[in-house]
């Protein structure tokens, strides 16, 4: 099988010239540091981005606009808990992914109950958790416990530990996806949900579990984007609304839904990064960097399409 | 069919009246010429986006990029338009055709427009950073005296929300293309089968979409007096629930300019209400998204019934 009529080859692709064209201005310097830099921050993208994938996944018109003030408030709230004690950074996970459980469940039931449309639901419901993550942080920073610092800017075996994270959940939910019931229920729905209801998957259950991981997933990438830089910020989810999309497409997942790349999210993510790096390495300044960046965007998008075409 | 569900503007019309008479007993001198003025000074323009984006959704589409479009078109008004006229006016004529490219090349290659325009929001974005990469510039005067014109009985804001709701009525509910536009939402094959081209028929919706952004981003100007380049960022999102609150649809082609610009009052209005209530800071922006998940729960009445029958 010709290993380019794979989706994801794509992001890994245009990641390795991204890097290619970096290096090179350097002469080779400085290799290893850009992809270790490469890495960490490309993990939280990853991470946002495999839980974005799974609820696009369900089909069109599912999107989850709600994982930044998840991720804030998640952060916040553990920090908080936490107040920078040793021996907490248990307790501050706990916390995190309960309030991931928390605002996925209102999410999934403003969808469900209220029949609003996704989009519209994670919206309104997104300025409620803002609201509460500045109630309760009140603008204080707080140091994460020195402990999780250490933990969130270490590496293991030469990589960094955030990416360790990173790579075991895109294990997990390539497992899940492509090995197990639910997964497999999970892709019926976003094929064709009629179908998948007729032939007895227990729709609103995937549907449930679906947004109820997503945001578990942004809670998560919030407590660890936390521990690494140093502290909580109202803001510090923001770009990681459109970036947890554009990965998802990048990646060569269907923005249509029911076919889902969990590989590709990787790749897209290392891609968002280091295209960013590239054009600051070769002096482009902020104007020019948004420019490019988003005809790069639509350029892969246009060479996966035209590609899923002729295949 | 019940008498809710064929007449969904009475949804946004109630919802406005009802945040209205709030509004007036919270604050009853706001029930003035001067005070609507203030209530809906910012109308305007977030009125203007949301037609933008609605005649996107109006062909099944959806727009991430009005908000950096509206702030491009906002910093070309307080730059080019006010230096040199003529080129500015020529860049705005720029920006609606490639917003009407736009939509042709969506269609022609079939890509998904949620993720060409998510691209396209960092192309406006870093033209509009390249054009005022600090806040600054300045309202044309002409611009400036339009949008501070105090008309008899009711005050601009008012008498514009009115114009826009009638003009684009006029333009997609009564005129025979308008319908043809909104076939495309509902069925594009019939619609192609009809004897119409596609392709140019989105690149109308799209072009459309355009126009009304750059009316946005000039009309937010005259408010402003400068411009800066993430200045109509949130409209983005405001034009989408906009559009929604107004009794439209994500899909089928189901969209009603008037709700649309009574939506964006309501969201207008919202904010300032909220600052009457003596709501702390902290509290703003969350009672924001309650009363938009409020006024979206009493859709229930309207749709459900429309459903079972």
């Amino acid at each position: 099988m010709n290993p380019l009529t794979k989706p994801w080859i794509w992001s890994w692709l245009a990641a390795a010239v991204a890097f290619g064209l970096t290096i090179g201005l350097t002469a080779g310097h400085g290799a290893g540091e850009l992809a270790y830099a490469a890495l960490s921050f490309g993990a939280f993208a990853a991470i946002v981005g495999l839980g974005q994938m799974l609820v696009i996944t369900l089909g069109p018109g599912n999107v989850d606009l709600s994982i930044p003030a998840t991720m804030t408030l998640a952060a916040t709230l553990a920090l908080k808990a936490m107040s920078s004690d040793p021996g907490t950074a248990f307790l501050g996970l706990c916390i995190a992914i309960a309030v991931g459980l928390g605002t996925g469940l209102a999410n999934y039931f403003l969808i469900f109950l209220l029949r609003l449309p996704p989009i519209i639901a994670t919206l309104a419901a997104s300025l409620i958790y803002q609201s509460i993550a500045i109630w309760s942080n009140r603008g204080l920073r707080i140091k994460p416990p020195t402990g999780l610092a250490d933990f969130a800017t270490g590496r293991f075996l030469g990589l960094p530990n955030v990416a360790w994270v990173g790579l075991l959940l895109a294990v997990l939910v390539w497992i899940l996806l492509e090995r197990s019931v639910w997964g497999r229920m999970l892709l019926a729905t976003g094929q064709n949900l009629r179908v998948a209801r007729l032939a007895g998957v227990p729709v609103e259950l995937v549907r449930a579990t679906t947004y109820v991981s997503v945001a578990v997933f942004a809670s998560l990438a919030g407590y660890l984007l936390a521990s690494f830089s140093g502290g909580a910020a109202l803001n510090m989810g923001a770009e990681y609304l459109l970036m947890s999309i554009a990965v998802v497409v990048i990646g060569g997942s269907s923005i249509s839904g029911g076919n889902s790349n969990v590989p590709g999210v990787w790749g897209a993510a290392l891609f968002m990064f280091l295209v960013v790096s590239m054009l600051n390495s070769y002096g482009a300044g902020a104007g020019v960097r948004n420019v490019l960046t988003g005809t790069i965007i639509i350029g892969i998008v246009i060479a996966a399409s035209t590609r899923r075409v002729r295949a | 069919m019940n008498f809710l569900a064929r007449h969904r503007i009475i949804l946004p019309v109630v919802s406005l009246a009802v945040l209205l008479a709030a509004t007036f007993y919270m604050q009853p001198r706001a029930m003035s010429y001067f005070g609507l003025n203030l209530l809906f000074n910012l109308a305007v323009p977030i009125a203007l986006a949301t037609i933008a984006q609605m005649m996107i959704i109006m062909v099944n589409d959806i727009d991430l990029s009005l908000g950096a479009f509206v702030s491009l078109a906002a910093c070309v008004t307080a730059t080019f338009l006010n230096d040199t006229p003529m080129l500015g006016l020529l860049i705005l004529l720029a920006l609606i055709l490639s917003y009407a490219a736009l939509g042709a090349i969506i269609h022609a290659l079939e890509l998904p427009a949620i993720v060409v325009t998510l691209g396209m929001s960092f192309v406006w974005g870093g033209l509009a950073l390249f054009i005022l990469p600090s806040p600054g510039g300045e309202s044309p005067g002409w611009l400036r005296t339009l949008m501070t014109v105090k008309p008899p009985f009711a005050p601009m804001a008012v008498v514009a929300a009115v114009i826009i709701s009638i003009v684009t009525h006029l333009l997609i509910i009564r005129s025979g293309l308008g319908t043809v536009l909104r076939g495309v939402g509902g069925n594009a094959r019939s619609v192609a089968r009809a004897g119409w081209s596609v392709i140019w028929l989105k690149a109308l919706a799209y072009g459309l979409a355009g126009l009304f952004g750059v009316l946005a981003g000039m009309a937010l100007v005259g408010l402003a007096t400068s411009a800066d380049a993430n200045i109509a960022l949130r409209y983005t999102l405001l034009s989408i629930a906009g559009v929604i609150l107004g009794g439209g649809e994500f899909t089928g082609g189901k969209v009603s300019p008037t709700g649309a610009v009574i939506g964006a009052l309501t969201l207008t209005l919202a904010a300032s209400f909220l600052s009457f209530m003596r709501l702390s800071p902290d509290w703003q922006i969350g009672a924001q998204g309650a009363i938009l998940i409020l006024v979206l729960t009493a859709r229930l009445i309207f749709s459900r019934k429309g459903v079972e029958t």
